[in-house]
């Protein structure tokens, strides 16, 4: 290697690298750690920030709504950890075999991955929508019109509602990484397995599970990062309403920086997502750069 | 082995059973939202959506495109996005290239810097983001949605392109070099050819990535007149509150080109998405 190394000059990478690198210092890392210091500033967004310690975060400490979107990401990626990676791969393991139309399946699944969150949070606001919404017909037609509730409006609904909808778009994109990840199981091993007189659930648990181990933590850590990325589909269906019922951090620190111009205390509340989120970007570095030395 | 035919056959059309009712589940709003947008928004509130359509229009589609200003917000998007992702990748081959095909220090951080940055929450740029576009003098204007796109998905595509370029094998661009080649056309005529089916998956990703993007635009500008889609659908919202099938009708036009996506390039689609999970 270090021979091959004098075959060109030192200086060529850094020249394919002058522009992108240049522009993503400029647009991304800059940025980001400016964000640092803005956490630490009182700031409007218009005269020039004064900077005042950690006020912001002692005034965070005390805030309920910070609290209680912080729970409700919680919630959110309690959610995105277990229901779409359940379905995700029972329909990965169900469409991995040469069935007929395993190709339509697979497509109709994961076909609102496509669309924006933007189109699904307005075609799911008219399900949900209280008098004429389809999920409420459909219950007070069936005799079921105690069931029926304003989904986005009810404090004890609304979350799950948006979560819900979250979850229909994220099920195929777990599907296809799985679909991916199974083709890396080694067939032989399965059945072997079965030869050996494990059943289908046994040979599943313990021979095909153990070797998609690396897929499912990526899929962990795409589903955690999503989570925690959560904006659009609050924005679109509640804004974070009935009484920050469905408040997320991302939507939070929206609020609090261009709608009620505290932009110092909107630059704390990212900051904080941004550590949350760096324990799973770290663990997402460890997995996908393992072999690289 | 040990199950016999008949529980075989029985399990199948279990998994048939449920695979068609998980689908038919999947597929209800879509067709809702077809249903209604090609109805009148008086038939549904006289009737109840459940009734039997009387008549089928296509009113609410015009009004979405013409007074929902969709004929400005579509174009709007590609107007966008294409640049975006046009500069996003021929940058990220020149960083791929780097990454992949020199051994240098820092290479490995760098790298980490790229695949990091690709999974960071949108909301720790926002505000320096915002006010750079200000101090640019590209807020308010299609630059300022360009080049944050064209920046931050930088990541993703320079860590794909790089994982592709290391399974091409080091003798090719040495073969090159060899012959005379310098280390620019090595990048542009050996490398970049072969890199030609990656970069039609990442495009094909990154296309609807950009083209799907809310929070910049509504970050970067103020004017309607240069809203992309997705921001544009929200304003619709606000302004057809009581009329559904103007909302449903308006949702589905700005989905027509990732619909397009899905049923065209949905290999390459499917690629890209499965490229930036597996190595």
């Amino acid at each position: 290697m270090t021979k091959k190394s004098r075959l060109y000059n030192p200086l060529a990478p850094w020249l394919f690298l002058a522009a992108p690198l240049t522009i993503y210092m400029i647009w991304v890392i800059g940025p980001m750690l400016y964000t640092f210091y803005l956490s630490l500033t009182k700031w409007d967004g218009l005269t020039a920030p004064v900077f005042q310690g950690l006020r912001n975060y002692t005034r965070l400490m005390k805030d309920p709504v910070f609290f209680l979107s912080l729970k409700n990401n919680f919630i959110w990626i309690g959610f995105f950890i277990t229901v779409p990676v359940v379905f995700g791969l029972a329909l990965a393991m169900a469409l991995n075999k040469d069935i007929r139309g395993a190709k339509a399946f697979k497509a109709l699944f994961y076909s609102p991955m496509v669309l924006s969150l933007v189109v699904c949070g307005l075609i799911w606001s008219w399900l949900y929508n209280p008098s004429q919404g389809l999920i409420n017909t459909v219950l007070r037609s069936a005799g079921l019109g105690e069931l029926a509730r304003g989904w986005l409006s009810d404090p004890k609904y609304a979350l799950g509602s948006i979560i819900t909808v979250a979850i229909w778009r994220q099920v195929g994109y777990v599907m296809i990484l799985y679909l991916a990840g199974l083709q890396s199981v080694d067939p032989f091993l399965v059945e072997a397995s079965l030869i050996d007189g494990a059943n289908k659930w046994q040979s599943f648990r313990h021979v095909i599970l153990p070797q998609l181990r690396p897929i499912s933590i990526v899929v962990m850590v795409i589903s955690i990062i999503d989570s925690l990325r959560a904006f659009d589909l609050v924005s679109v269906m509640t804004r974070g309403g009935p009484y920050n019922m469905t408040s997320v951090l991302a939507n939070f620190m929206y609020i609090e920086s261009f709608n009620n111009y505290k932009m110092g205390y909107g630059a704390a509340i990212s900051v904080i997502l941004f550590m949350i989120s760096l324990v799973f970007i770290v663990l997402y570095l460890n997995v996908v750069m393992k072999d690289e030395s | 082995m040990r199950s016999g035919t008949a529980t075989k056959r029985l399990t199948r059309t279990l998994i048939y059973f449920l695979l068609i009712m998980g689908v038919a589940i999947w597929m209800i709003p879509f067709a809702a939202a077809v249903l209604t947008s090609f109805r009148s928004n008086d038939e549904i509130m006289t009737y109840g959506f459940l009734s039997f359509p009387k008549k089928l229009q296509f009113t609410s589609f015009i009004a979405a495109w013409n007074r929902g200003n969709l004929k400005q917000y579509l174009p709007n998007s590609f107007i966008i996005t294409i640049p975006s992702l046009v500069m996003t990748l021929y940058l990220s081959s020149l960083s791929a290239f780097a990454l992949s095909k020199y051994r240098f220090k820092g290479r490995n951080i760098l790298l980490g810097v790229f695949v990091g940055g690709m999974m960071l929450p949108f909301q720790i740029l926002l505000l320096p983001v915002f006010k750079l576009s200000e101090a640019l003098g590209i807020y308010d204007s299609y630059w300022g949605l360009i080049g944050i796109h064209t920046a931050f998905q930088l990541g993703f595509c320079t860590f794909v392109l790089r994982n592709y370029m290391v399974t091409i094998p080091d003798s090719v661009s040495e073969a090159a070099r060899i012959d005379g080649c310098n280390d620019f056309t090595i990048y542009s005529k050996i490398i970049m050819p072969l890199v030609i089916p990656a970069m039609a998956a990442i495009a094909t990703l990154e296309f609807t990535w950009i083209f799907n993007d809310y929070i910049w635009a509504l970050i970067l500008l103020r004017s309607e007149k240069l809203m992309p889609v997705t921001a544009g659908l929200a304003k619709l919202q606000g302004q057809y509150v009581m009329d559904w099938t103007v909302i449903t009708a308006g949702a589905l036009l700005a989905a027509v080109p990732t619909i397009l996506i899905f049923l065209f390039l949905q290999k390459y689609f499917i690629q890209g998405l499965t490229m930036g999970s597996n190595k």
